[in-house]
C-alpha cells in the first residue's frame, strides 16, 4: 500500500471515521462524499462506535500478495450497530468458533506488511465482544 | 437501431497455453471467427480482457496490438474493460455501434492470460476487480468474498451444502462433451463431498478453474449476412448493463444480485420475451452460489430459492432451463476477462446447431449474462434464432 | 452551416480537475469532483450510462472495474458503467463509446470521465507503467521506455529533416506561455529558448522539456442529443462534428513509416470528412504533446503542415492563440499535464470552453471549430474528435 494513500485512508483505518448524511441521517461507512441512500452531498463526519455483528465469515487459505504470511486468516463482513457494513479480519478468536451474529468490537491492528524494507500497514480489525462479568 | 446479426465466431480451448502469449492467443481465436464469418476486414476490433493491465510488466493498447497482429492495420480497436465482466461489455459496446449504424462490422475478443503468473498475484490481480481501498486492503481474497456470500445464503435460507452440488456435477457433466473445456471430467456427490475447502464454505468444485483462453465474435447487420448453408441465423434479440457497489459491504441486500435483475428485465423486455421463452442461460458461474444468485435475479426461481432447480435437474440439457451447456465457467473454465465472450460465442453455437456433442434439442433463444466483481458489472444478452 | 439532424450530439457540460500531485484525493475522489462539475455545468442533469477512460488504475492504484466504481461513488448507483482503455488514446476512446450511444437513441443523457492517479507510487513502478503501451514483447522487455521511444523518433525526425537541436523548443514555449493563465494547469510558468537550450537531458536527444509531466487529474464532459440540450445560459451549442479511432502497430520498429503517425492521419482524415471540414476550417488544436516531437508529427499528419515541416510551426509562431493554427491552448501535456487515459478528455473540455468563448486569457478569438486528438503508446492507436459550434 502506498504511503500517501494509506496516509488518506487513515482515519477510517485508526479510527473508523465515516460520514453521516445531513439529509436523510443515514450513516456512511466507509466515507463516500454521496449519500448512496438519497443521493445528496454527505460530508459530515462521524465516529462510530466500533460495534457490531458478525454478518458472514470466511477463512483464506490462498492469500493475496502481501499477505501470505498471514494465511490462514478469517475474514468478515461486519455489520456495525449503527447500519453500514464493512469488511474486516477477525482477530483474539483463541478457541471461540465464531458464528453468524456474533457481537464484536473493533480494535486497531497491523493488517500486513510491505515486504521487509516497506511499511507496516494497521488498520481495523474485529474481535469478539468482551462482555461485563 | 438496426438487426444485428452473428455473422461468425472462433473458440480456443481453455488452458495452460504455455507456448501462446496473451497475443498470439487473440490473434488466433480473431482469426477463427473471421473465417467462420467469412470475412477478411472489420471495421472495429474490440479486445476485452482484465489482467493485462494490473502489472508494470503487462501489455496495455491491447486493442492495436491485437488488431494489428491479425493484420487489420487502420481499423478503430481498443480494449473495454469491466473486471470479469468485460466479456458481455465488450459485445454490448460493439453491438450499440453496429445497430446504431457508427460501423458495419465489429470483431470481439475475449482473452486471458492466467497461468504463467505465481498464485499470489494472480489472486491479487483477481481482487482488483474488488474495492481496493475497502476491501482488499483488509485481505480478502476473491474467492473469500463470495463466501461471505455463501455462508450468509446458506444462513437465511438453510440450505445444506450438498444442495450446491448439482451445479457442478452438471456442469462437469456438460464439460466432459466440450473438448475446448478446461476440465472434461465428470464429477460425482463423493467427489464435491470431499473436495478440499479453499474458503469456507467454498469448495474446489464450487469455484471455477483459472486459465488461458481466447474466444471471438464477428457481429454484423442482419440484413446483410450472407446465407452460410444451412446455418440458421442468430440475431441479438436483448442487450442490456446495469451496475452495483463495487463491495459487497455496500449492496443494499447482499443476497440480491441487484444488476442482475436490473440487466435481465432490460434485456427481456428489449426482446419481448420472459423467463420462459429462454431455453438455455449461460450464466455467471464463477462460484456455484452465483448460479444460485443468478436464477434467482432472473426471474427462474423465487429468492432463496436458487439451488431447488439444481437440486430437482431442472439446469441439466433436458431441463426447464439448462445452465452451463459447455461446462460454464466451472468446468469450461474462466479466463476471466474472456468469459463474457465464450458465454455468448457458446449460445450462438447452441442456436446455430454447432454446439456438437454439448446441442441441445430446443435452442431457439438463448441467454447470456456476465458478471463483473461480485456482482458489480452485470452485462446480459439475449440471442434469437431469425 | 451544417444541416443539424436529430441525432446530432452535443456536450451539454464539462468538467476539470486541475492537473496536479494531489495527495489529498484518490482516484475516485478526483473522477467525483470532475463528474460533479461537468453534471453541474449541464445543469445538474442526471446520465444514464458512464463511460470511464484510464490506463494506468490497475497497475498504480489495484484497480480494476472503474465503471462501476465511479457509478456507485459519484451517486449513479445501476446505471451501466465500463472503463475503455488505448493507453494515452483512452480518452478519446472513451468519448467516442458516449458519442456512439447518444447518437444511436439508446442513452440520452451520457458522462464520460477520464482519471489517473500517479502520485501514489514514485519513479521506476511509474515508468514501467507507462511503458506498458509499448510492445511488451519486443520494446519494453529491452528497456525501452516512453521516454526512450520519443527520443528514437526525435532523433531520426531531426536527421531526416536537417533541423537544428533545438528544432522543437517552440512547442515547449508555447505551451507553457498559455499556461501561465490556465487555471487548471500543473505547470504555470513560462520558459525561455535559453531554459530549453540548457535543460537537462533525458532520452536523448529528449531534454527534459521535450517531455509532458505525467500528473493526477480527472475531466468529464456530459453528452446529449439536441433536444435535451436546454439553453445552457446563453452560450454557443457545440456538437461533435467528427469522431474516429484508428490503429497501426504498436511497436515502432513494426510501423512502416515511424513518423507518419498513420493511426493519426487515418482518424484525422475519417473525422474530417464525417464533419464536412478540412485542415484549413479548425479554429485551435488540441494535440497530443507526450513529447515534443508527438506535436511536430501530428501536426503534419493532420494536414496542417507538410511533411518535414511541422516543427516550422513552431518556430514560427503559427501555433500561439494568434496564430493560422492555435495549439496547446490551455498548456497541452507539457504544461496543462499529461493525465494519461484522462488527456484525451480534457483536451476534449478544453476545445469546448474555446468554442463557448470561456477561455479566459486564453481564448482563440473567433473559435468555431476545434480538434482534438490522443495517442496511446508512440501513436498506436489515435482518436480524434471535432467540435463545431452553432452560429448564434
Amino acid at each position: 500500500m502506498e504511503v500517501s494513500r494509506h496516509w488518506r485512508l487513515k482515519q477510517q483505518r485508526y479510527a473508523l471515521v465515516g460520514e453521516v448524511c445531513p439529509s436523510c441521517q443515514h450513516k456512511i461507512f466507509p466515507p463516500r462524499d454521496i449519500c448512496p441512500d438519497c443521493g445528496q452531498e454527505a460530508r459530515t463526519t462521524y465516529q462510530f462506535s466500533g460495534h457490531g455483528e458478525v454478518y458472514s465469515f470466511t477463512t483464506v487459505r490462498n492469500a493475496p500478495t502481501g499477505f501470505e504470511e498471514n494465511a490462514p486468516y478469517t475474514v468478515a463482513l461486519i455489520k456495525l450497530d449503527e447500519g453500514p457494513m464493512l469488511t474486516a479480519q477477525l482477530t483474539d478468536l483463541g478457541e471461540k468458533p465464531v458464528e453468524i451474529g456474533m457481537p464484536v468490537e473493533m480494535v486497531t491492528r497491523r493488517l500486513r506488511s510491505d515486504g521487509e524494507r516497506g511499511m507496516l500497514i494497521y488498520g481495523y480489525k474485529f474481535r469478539p465482544a468482551l462482555k461485563a462479568a | 437501431m438496426r438487426d444485428v446479426a452473428i455473422y461468425g465466431t472462433g473458440m480456443l480451448r481453455v488452458s495452460e497455453h504455455w507456448d501462446l502469449s496473451v497475443v498470439d492467443l487473440a490473434g488466433r481465436a480473431a482469426l477463427e471467427a473471421l473465417h467462420d464469418s467469412g470475412l477478411d476486414r472489420v471495421d472495429a476490433l474490440l479486445v476485452t480482457n482484465m489482467l493485462s493491465a494490473c502489472q508494470t510488466t503487462g501489455q496495455l493498447n491491447l486493442g492495436a496490438r491485437v488488431a494489428d497482429w491479425v493484420g487489420l492495420r487502420g481499423v478503430e480497436a481498443y480494449k473495454v474493460e469491466a473486471a470479469c465482466g468485460s466479456g458481455g461489455a465488450g459485445f454490448r459496446s460493439a453491438w450499440i455501434a453496429v445497430a446504431s449504424g457508427a460501423i458495419d462490422l465489429a470483431l470481439i475478443v475475449g482473452v486471458e492470460k492466467m497461468t504463467e503468473t505465481p498464485g499470489p498475484e494472480i489472486t491479487a490481480g483477481l481482487a482488483t476487480a474488488a474495492d481496493a481501498d475497502f476491501e482488499v486492503p483488509m485481505g480478502p481474497s476473491f474467492v473469500a468474498l463470495n463466501a461471505l456470500i455463501m455462508r450468509r445464503y446458506q444462513h437465511e435460507y438453510g440450505w445444506p451444502h450438498e444442495a450446491f452440488a448439482p451445479f457442478s456435477i452438471n456442469a462437469h457433466a456438460n464439460g466432459a462433451r466440450n473438448p475446448l473445456a478446461r476440465l472434461q471430467e465428470a464429477v460425482t456427490v463423493d467427489d464435491y463431498r470431499n473436495a478440499r475447502m479453499v474458503s469456507d464454505p467454498i469448495n474446489l468444485l464450487d469455484a471455477s478453474p483459472i486459465g488461458d483462453g481466447a474466444a471471438a465474435i464477428v457481429i454484423g447487420p442482419a440484413e446483410r449476412l450472407a446465407p452460410w448453408g444451412q446455418r440458421p441465423r442468430v440475431l441479438v434479440a436483448g442487450s442490456a448493463a446495469a451496475t452495483d457497489s463495487l463491495a459487497i459491504h455496500d449492496r443494499r441486500v447482499p443476497l440480491h444480485l441487484a444488476a442482475a435483475e436490473q440487466s435481465a428485465a432490460s434485456a427481456y423486455a428489449m426482446a419481448g420475451l420472459g423467463p420462459k421463452e429462454i431455453d438455455l442461460f449461460e450464466l455467471h458461474d464463477a462460484f456455484s452460489i452465483m448460479s444460485a444468485l443468478s436464477l434467482e435475479a432472473c426471474g427462474f426461481a423465487e429468492p432463496g430459492q436458487g439451488p431447488r432447480l439444481a437440486v430437482d435437474g431442472s439446469i441439466l440439457p433436458g431441463g426447464r432451463i439448462p445452465i452451463a451447456t459447455f461446462g460454464g465457467l466451472k468446468a469450461r473454465g474462466h479466463p476471466v476477462g474472456a468469459t463474457g465472450v465464450y458465454q455468448l460465442a457458446e449460445v450462438a453455437r447452441q442456436l446455430q446447431g454447432e454446439a456438437g456433442d454439448c446441442q441441445l434439442d430446443r435452442a431457439r433463444v438463448g441467454m447470456a449474462q456476465n458478471i463483473g466483481g461480485s456482482g458489480a458489472t452485470i452485462v446480459t444478452h439475449i440471442l434469437r434464432q431469425a | 452551416m451544417a444541416t443539424l439532424a436529430p441525432t446530432d450530439v452535443f456536450i451539454a457540460g464539462v468538467g476539470l480537475t486541475p492537473v496536479g500531485e494531489h495527495w489529498n484525493s484518490s482516484l475516485r475522489d478526483l473522477a467525483l469532483e470532475a463528474i460533479q462539475a461537468a453534471r453541474a455545468d449541464a445543469g445538474g442533469i442526471r446520465p444514464q450510462a458512464l463511460y470511464a477512460a484510464n490506463m494506468l488504475a490497475p497497475a498504480l492504484s489495484g484497480q480494476t472495474h472503474l465503471g462501476a466504481l465511479l457509478a456507485d461513488f459519484a451517486g449513479l448507483r445501476g446505471i451501466e458503467a465500463s472503463s475503455f482503455e488505448a493507453a494515452g488514446a483512452s480518452g478519446g476512446v472513451a468519448l467516442r463509446q458516449a458519442y456512439i450511444a447518444v447518437r444511436s437513441g439508446l442513452i440520452d443523457v451520457a458522462l464520460v470521465v477520464g482519471v489517473e492517479k500517479v502520485t501514489d507510487r514514485v519513479g521506476p513502478s511509474v515508468d514501467a507503467a507507462t511503458a506498458m503501451a509499448a510492445d511488451a514483447d519486443h520494446e519494453a522487455v529491452q528497456g525501452l521506455t516512453f521516454a526512450a521511444q520519443a527520443g528514437l523518433l526525435m532523433r531520426r525526425y531531426l536527421h531526416e529533416v536537417g533541423a537544428p537541436d533545438d528544432a522543437l523548443a517552440g512547442f515547449s514555449l508555447t505551451a507553457h506561455a498559455n499556461a501561465v493563465h490556465s487555471a487548471h494547469a500543473f505547470l504555470r510558468k513560462a520558459i525561455s529558448l535559453e531554459d530549453y537550450r540548457s535543460a537537462p537531458r533525458e532520452s536523448d536527444p529528449l531534454n527534459i522539456y521535450d517531455v509532458a509531466p505525467l500528473a493526477d487529474g480527472a475531466a468529464a464532459l456530459v453528452l446529449v442529443r439536441r433536444e435535451a440540450l436546454t439553453g445552457s445560459g446563453g452560450r454557443p451549442s457545440v456538437r461533435v462534428a467528427g469522431s474516429a479511432v484508428a490503429i497501426t502497430a504498436l511497436a515502432l520498429h513494426d510501423q512502416p513509416d515511424v513518423l507518419g503517425l498513420d493511426a493519426a492521419e487515418r482518424s484525422a482524415r475519417a473525422a474530417y470528412e464525417q464533419a464536412g471540414f478540412g485542415p484549413e476550417d479548425i479554429d485551435v488544436y488540441e494535440l497530443h504533446d507526450a513529447f515534443t516531437i508527438y506535436a511536430a508529427l501530428a501536426l503534419e499528419a493532420s494536414g496542417f503542415a507538410p511533411r518535414g515541416a511541422g516543427w516550422k510551426l513552431a518556430v514560427e509562431g503559427e501555433i500561439g492563440r494568434q496564430g493560422r493554427i492555435p495549439a496547446m491552448t490551455f498548456g497541452g501535456s507539457k504544461a496543462r499535464g499529461e493525465v494519461g487515459g484522462a488527456t484525451g478528455l480534457y483536451q476534449a473540455a478544453e476545445v469546448v470552453l474555446q468554442l463557448q468563448g470561456r477561455a479566459g486569457a486564453n481564448q482563440v478569438p473567433e473559435a468555431r471549430v476545434g480538434m482534438a486528438q490522443c495517442l496511446g503508446g508512440a501513436g498506436a492507436t489515435a482518436a480524434t474528435h471535432i467540435f463545431a459550434s452553432l452560429e448564434r
